[in-house]
């Protein structure tokens, strides 16, 4: 297997943009991606989405970008993981690189959602989870996140307060970020006021409707000096629904994703300069921070309220506003994170910048937990 | 776009009704906390559109002091009419005596249905076919029980009689039309509810079109916002007509006599009429007047007024503010009493 590196990202301002089609939206990162690149042949096309089946009524997402990226005729693929979409994709694009078997791989991922009814939007956030005996009771992702902060708050006695402190620390660090959703502060007090949105989840503790796409094109690493390569990629699964796990408050795919992407890139947590994790949800980036090992079972609320996250903490997180506030477009959010990633080691992430950022990582997850994928980037 | 001949405003009239529906006891009912306006109108037991249009119709034409017969068209605006097939139009040209010389029908343009109206009657008397004719834009609009626009939907109009302008309280200067098909709320035949798009209904929506009428309108009139005394725009909760008056450079001091919707709620196709109406209330001769009104679907009517001196002695009777304060609370199970939603 030899080493991948990333040549070109590119990504489009997550927002409203209700004008513009997921096509559009795709064909704006893809080809801000690929003229980074420099323009280069591309070998495949992996087009990461979520719910373009339910909500355009749309499939062969894969054939539909090639076109729409100037490219027919090269081989391309919808994949779908949920809200890992994006990281799974990228998972698979490195792997054709890695193999041999292609040269040149653009990852892409987009949603689209804001024009549609927001029952429409649960409805198909939901289809993530098992309908043959847990969604079709019509509980959506945001109050099966509901129950595990319950659980957590009840079970290791943390504040709410705490949980909550997660979306202050994104919004933070979106001012300034010009392609996030939500580029301005957000006081506690606020995310405490706002309206339940799954009681005991506040609506500002929860990511919101939104569109975008990111893309990233990847190559051999022996063909960029003084990039930033993969040092380490996986993809995990567990026990699909929440309701067969026997701790749901353990993240299983994050830590056996996490492990096995420490492993290939040997390095271990406290090696990380940076970290995107999925946060549909506060209680879903507690829970990611401590599925990854920055923090003890138990102890991630209180990690997060003590500044452990923050840009100047011991590792900051999510830098340009994670999903609450730089936004989630479902299937496109893991491809907005790897980019994130590489724009912070190139020293290239604005007035997110992490001093001196060598080594970062991106961590998306699909329903609650379901599927993780966890990929690590490096300085060359 | 400007007549042949001078147009003017020769009577108007408006009419709310007495109940009211807190936003606060919506919040009871339903566990929320939304408050998008304080409180909205409620017809009573025996009011709907045409009795609302009636009251603004003769409201209007006793300001006018015109002989009835002399009105060669009467149009309701309005998404809430009584038969989904016999027009309102022709009740309330009856009731008023215009009969039945006269050219009367129903528009629909949901909330801009009743400016829809002003735009043919301008026209009407502008070309010479008609010496005086009515628009009206009235509504009972339906909310959905806990659906947004239960807090708004509300009930109300008003009446303007359009003449020559040697015979009006204010000349319409110019208007201006902005359409595109935008589909952010509707509702089907047969249906009871409105059905519509969330947040699609406020920036590619209600923003988009009355920036897009406003401007155009701006433009083509050459004039500023500072030009104007008074602004009125479609009011379907608090906030956006505030939001968009910023938006199009006018400040809170133009708008505030025409912002009815806090505590009457969204009329509809009474909307930026009422508002019209409450800000004639006030106006002195010379005046000029901009005023926007907007409909799903989508689209925008915007117009420039300028008062003129007979309109010292055309505003007798109830203003608008008098019909804001005459109020009366219901509790929510008396709302449903009132709209008919309980089934019986």
């Amino acid at each position: 297997m030899r080493g991948v590196a990333v040549a070109g990202v590119g990504l489009t301002k997550v927002g409203e943009p209700w004008e513009r089609s997921a096509r559009e939206l795709f064909a704006e990162a893809a080809v801000a991606a690929m003229k980074d690149a420099g323009n280069p042949a591309v070998d495949a096309l992996y087009v990461a989405n979520m719910s373009g089946g339910h909500l355009q009524h749309q499939l062969q997402f894969g054939a539909m970008m090639a076109e729409a990226i100037g490219r027919p005729g090269i081989p391309a693929m919808r994949v779908e993981a949920g809200q890992a979409s994006g990281g799974v994709a990228f998972n698979e694009g490195v792997k054709a690189v890695a193999s041999g078997m292609c040269d040149s791989v653009l990852v892409g991922g987009v949603e689209k959602m804001s024009d549609m009814l927001p029952e429409c939007v649960a409805s198909s956030q939901a289809m993530a989870e098992d309908q043959e005996y847990v969604a079709f009771t019509g509980v959506t992702k945001t109050g099966l996140s509901a129950i595990l902060h319950r659980m957590y708050t009840e079970g290791f006695g943390a504040r709410p307060e705490d949980v909550a402190m997660f979306a202050v620390r994104g919004h933070d660090n979106a001012v300034g970020c010009a392609h996030a959703q939500y580029p301005f502060k957000l006081s506690i007090e606020r995310v405490m006021a706002s309206p339940m949105e799954a009681d005991p989840l506040h609506m500002m503790e929860c990511s919101a409707v939104c569109d975008g796409a990111a893309a990233v094109l990847l190559c051999p690493a022996e063909r960029l000096r003084d990039g930033v390569e993969v040092a380490g990629t996986a993809v995990a699964t567990d026990a699909f629904s929440i309701a067969q796990r026997g701790d749901p408050l353990t993240l299983g795919a994050v830590r056996r994703a996490a492990e096995r992407a420490y492993a290939v890139a040997k390095v271990a947590p406290k090696d990380m300069d940076v970290l995107e994790v999925m946060d549909d949800t506060t209680i879903d980036g507690v829970l990611s921070l401590e599925g990854l090992g920055f923090a003890k079972r138990g102890e991630g609320a209180a990690f997060v309220a003590a500044g452990g996250t923050s840009k100047e903490g011991e590792i900051p997180t999510n830098t340009f506003g994670g999903l609450k506030a730089r936004g989630n477009p479902l299937g496109a959010t893991g491809v907005y994170q790897v980019a994130e990633v590489v724009l912070q080691l190139r020293g290239a992430a604005g007035p997110s910048q992490v001093k001196d950022a060598r080594i970062g990582m991106a961590q998306s997850m699909g329903g609650v937990g379901s599927t993780c994928s966890v990929s690590i980037m490096r300085r060359a | 776009m400007r007549t042949l001949n001078k147009v003017g405003i020769a009577g108007y009239g408006a009419y709310v009704p007495m109940y009211r529906l807190r936003a606060a006891e919506v919040n009871r009912m339903w566990g929320t906390s939304g408050e998008p306006v304080e409180e909205k109108s409620v017809v009573g037991l025996d009011e709907d559109t045409v009795t609302i249009s009636v009251e603004c119709a003769k409201l209007a034409v006793r300001r006018a002091g015109v002989d009835p017969s002399e009105i060669g068209a009467v149009y309701v605006g309005t998404e809430s009419k009584p038969y989904a097939v016999k027009p309102s139009g022709t009740i309330v040209a009856e009731a008023i005596g215009a009969t039945p010389g006269v050219s009367t029908a129903d528009y629909e343009f949901a909330c801009k249905a009743g400016t829809e109206a002003f735009q043919t009657c301008i026209g009407l008397v502008g070309s010479g076919m008609q010496r005086y004719a009515m628009a009206i834009g009235a509504d009972t609009a339906q909310g959905k029980p806990m659906d947004a626009l239960e807090y708004t939907a509300a009930c109300g109009g008003a009446a303007y009689l359009f003449g020559p302008l040697d015979d009006s309280l204010a000349e319409v200067e110019a208007s201006y039309s902005y359409v595109t098909d935008t589909p952010d709320f509707w509702r089907r035949p047969k249906e009871i509810y409105p059905r519509h798009g969330n947040r699609f209904t406020g920036e590619p929506a209600y923003f988009k079109h009355i920036i897009g009428a406003g401007k155009g309108l701006l433009d083509e009139t050459g004039y500023k916002a500072t030009d104007f005394k008074y602004a009125v725009f479609h009011q379907p909760n608090t906030k956006f007509p505030i939001n968009v008056s910023k938006m199009l450079g006018f400040g809170m001091d133009q708008i505030k006599p025409g912002l009815v919707a806090p505590l009457v709620g969204n009329t509809y196709a009474g909307s930026s009429p009422l508002g019209l109406a409450a800000t004639l209330d006030v106006a002195e001769p010379g005046d000029r007047i901009f005023m926007v009104s907007y409909g799903s679907g989508a689209g925008s009517d915007s117009f420039v007024f300028r008062v003129r001196d007979l309109i010292k002695g055309r505003r007798a009777g109830p203003k608008v503010q008098a019909f804001i304060d005459r109020k009366q609370y219901v509790d929510y199970a008396t709302y449903l009493r009132h709209r008919g939603q309980i089934i019986q």
